[in-house]
């Protein structure tokens, strides 16, 4: 059932169907639509979301005018870098343990790692909660700061491993007949070559320590405030339209973040 | 020192800090929800099944079946949405400009992503305000607090899970065989579901849990945007837990979201492997032997 000219009229046709695409590009229109609305908000002169005319007096507030929120922030950013070190380190580790050797706890240690990943949220943030209340720890930054460790430890250890088990492994045997001993081999060899996937583990734990509303929610405590928290308590407790040009800003620094990314993000995901 | 011990050594601090904050804190609600309920909040040392029998409660028994319901509803419509635009990327030559466009508003703050669906739904918002421009109404509608605007929102904020997969998955295929189809006969309707379907399974599968699980243990979406109708599990676990303080009972409901969640998760991957290709059985290297087969 040849159909003739079959071959020459689909080199003319656009890649993909165009149902497809059109589905596509409404399924884009629907994702921005929101930040569109909130970006446009933020410029407005009035505090209703009727239009009033453009003003920037909501970002001078922002700037000027809101120290709790900046507080927030500065938790954020400190509890985001502290939970991606601590987690990229221990994770890191772990993914060169299990992939250089074997022993028996291995795949215990495998599973164990991929099941926080799968939990609900809720359930992850309840029994920390449950469990800090019964060991008699004070809720605040350093619960957080546990917490936050604990959900990104899954995903450092899947992306090291990965990258682990693309590497060449006769390069780690060349080393070793050679005579390069144990913490030569780690630093000089395995580290550097692991260095992208560590790269990446670790800005995918800032991005998601940054992101946690759930989780944060019920382990936080008296100064551990972070910035989705400060947000809930501001969506809750009365709006000002301050919240607009935060969200215009937030939308601007994850454009300005991911576009140079770009060209990584098809590898990002095919993780 | 043996290679053996090496290994472990190297996993030592995450087997430590996942037992301690991790495994230790789901056993202690498995205990927990075999206990008494204290008078104050926490629990008395007794065991007790009154956390699971509190849970035929007509109204615990309503919002399990409501989240339920949510979840599927929630997870069919995004995987339908999502899987035209994996296919759509996949197939494009601006791969990566597509992925990004689906990337921005999915690393947008999850709460400014709620409050914005507030802000264009709300009593003063976007979609009032046009309508009322429009002369369409006078009166404000009320488009928040209830299940279809939780299950909108719900869409919105889980698309993204659908979709990566979706087109990593989509983007492995051979879409040559698509081509063969066609020159053998099949409408390209016939085409998508009998080859391109059975041959991206396991990323409709990655996507589905992606989508389900946390859906089905959503809290902040129900919370901001839904209204008593739309109480979800993870709604009442937070409520037993600060507001009424059933410690018991909070966590008796969380073992049950976690054994259907995790249950779950683990029955699709043991039955993962074979099952595949039957559907549509034709030797795929004669397919692509096929001379119309170039792209």
């Amino acid at each position: 059932m040849l159909r003739k000219g079959g071959v020459a009229a689909r080199k003319f046709m656009p890649p993909g169907s165009s149902l497809s695409n059109v589905i596509y590009w409404v399924v884009i229109g629907f994702l921005f639509l929101p930040l569109f609305v909130l970006v446009l908000y933020s410029f407005n002169a009035g505090r209703q979301t009727t239009w009033q005319g453009f003003s920037l007096v909501w970002y001078e507030k922002l700037v000027m005018n809101s120290p709790e929120l900046w507080r927030a922030f500065s938790n954020s950013i400190v509890i985001a870098f502290g939970s991606a070190l601590m987690s990229t380190a221990i994770g890191t580790l772990a993914a060169v343990g299990t992939t250089r050797y074997s022993f028996k706890l291995k795949n215990l240690v495998s599973t164990m790692s991929f099941v926080p990943m799968i939990l609900p949220e809720i359930v992850v943030g309840v029994s920390l909660l449950i469990f800090f209340a019964g060991v008699g720890l004070k809720l605040g930054l350093l619960t957080v700061w546990i917490a936050h460790t604990t959900f990104n430890l899954p995903f450092v250890y899947l992306l090291v491993s990965a990258r682990l088990e693309e590497s060449d492994p006769s390069i780690v045997e060349a080393a070793q007949d050679l005579g390069a001993n144990e913490v030569q081999i780690l630093f000089r060899i395995i580290l550097p070559m692991a260095m992208p996937g560590i790269l990446s583990a670790f800005l995918t734990a800032v991005t998601l320590s940054l992101e946690d509303f759930v989780i944060t929610f019920f382990v936080t405590g008296p100064g551990g405030t972070t910035l989705p928290l400060y947000i809930y308590s501001m969506i809750r407790f009365g709006v000002s339209p301050v919240i607009n040009a935060l969200s215009a800003v937030m939308v601007a620094g994850t454009v300005l973040l991911v576009y140079p990314m770009r060209n990584f993000l098809k590898v990002f995901a095919s993780r | 020192m043996r290679k053996q011990h090496i290994g472990l050594l190297y996993t030592l601090p995450q087997i430590l800090w996942l037992l301690v904050f991790f495994a230790a804190p789901l056993c202690i609600i498995v205990i927990y929800s075999f206990l008494k309920k204290g008078l104050y909040g926490g629990v008395e040392p007794q065991f007790s099944l009154e956390a699971y029998t509190a849970m035929a409660n007509p109204n615990i028994v309503l919002v399990t079946w409501r989240t339920l319901k949510i979840s599927i509803i929630a997870t069919t419509l995004t995987l339908l949405i999502a899987l035209p635009c994996g296919y759509s990327i996949a197939r494009s030559r601006n791969q990566a400009i597509r992925l990004f466009l689906v990337i921005v508003p999915f690393w947008t703050n999850f709460l400014i992503r709620i409050y914005a669906w507030i802000a264009i739904m709300g009593n003063e918002g976007f979609l009032n305000d046009i309508l009322r421009a429009l002369h369409l109404t006078t009166e404000s509608i009320q488009f928040l607090y209830n299940q279809t605007a939780v299950i909108l929102v719900l869409v919105y904020m889980y698309l993204p899970y659908a979709i990566l997969p979706l087109f990593s998955t989509i983007d492995k295929f051979d879409f040559t065989l698509l081509d063969a189809a066609r020159d053998l006969g099949a409408t390209k309707f016939q085409s998508y579901i009998h080859v391109l379907l059975p041959n991206i399974k396991s990323g409709l599968v990655t996507a589905g849990l992606f989508t389900f699980v946390p859906i089905f243990g959503a809290y902040a979406v129900p919370l901001l945007i839904g209204g008593k109708d739309s109480y979800m599990l993870g709604n009442i676990i937070a409520d037993q837990l600060t507001k009424t303080r059933n410690w018991p009972l909070a966590s008796s409901i969380s073992m049950t979201v976690t054994v259907l969640t995790t249950g779950l998760v683990f029955l699709i991957a043991m039955r993962k492997p074979r099952e595949q290709k039957q559907v549509f059985d034709v030797d795929p290297a004669f397919l692509q032997a096929t001379p119309d087969g170039e792209r």
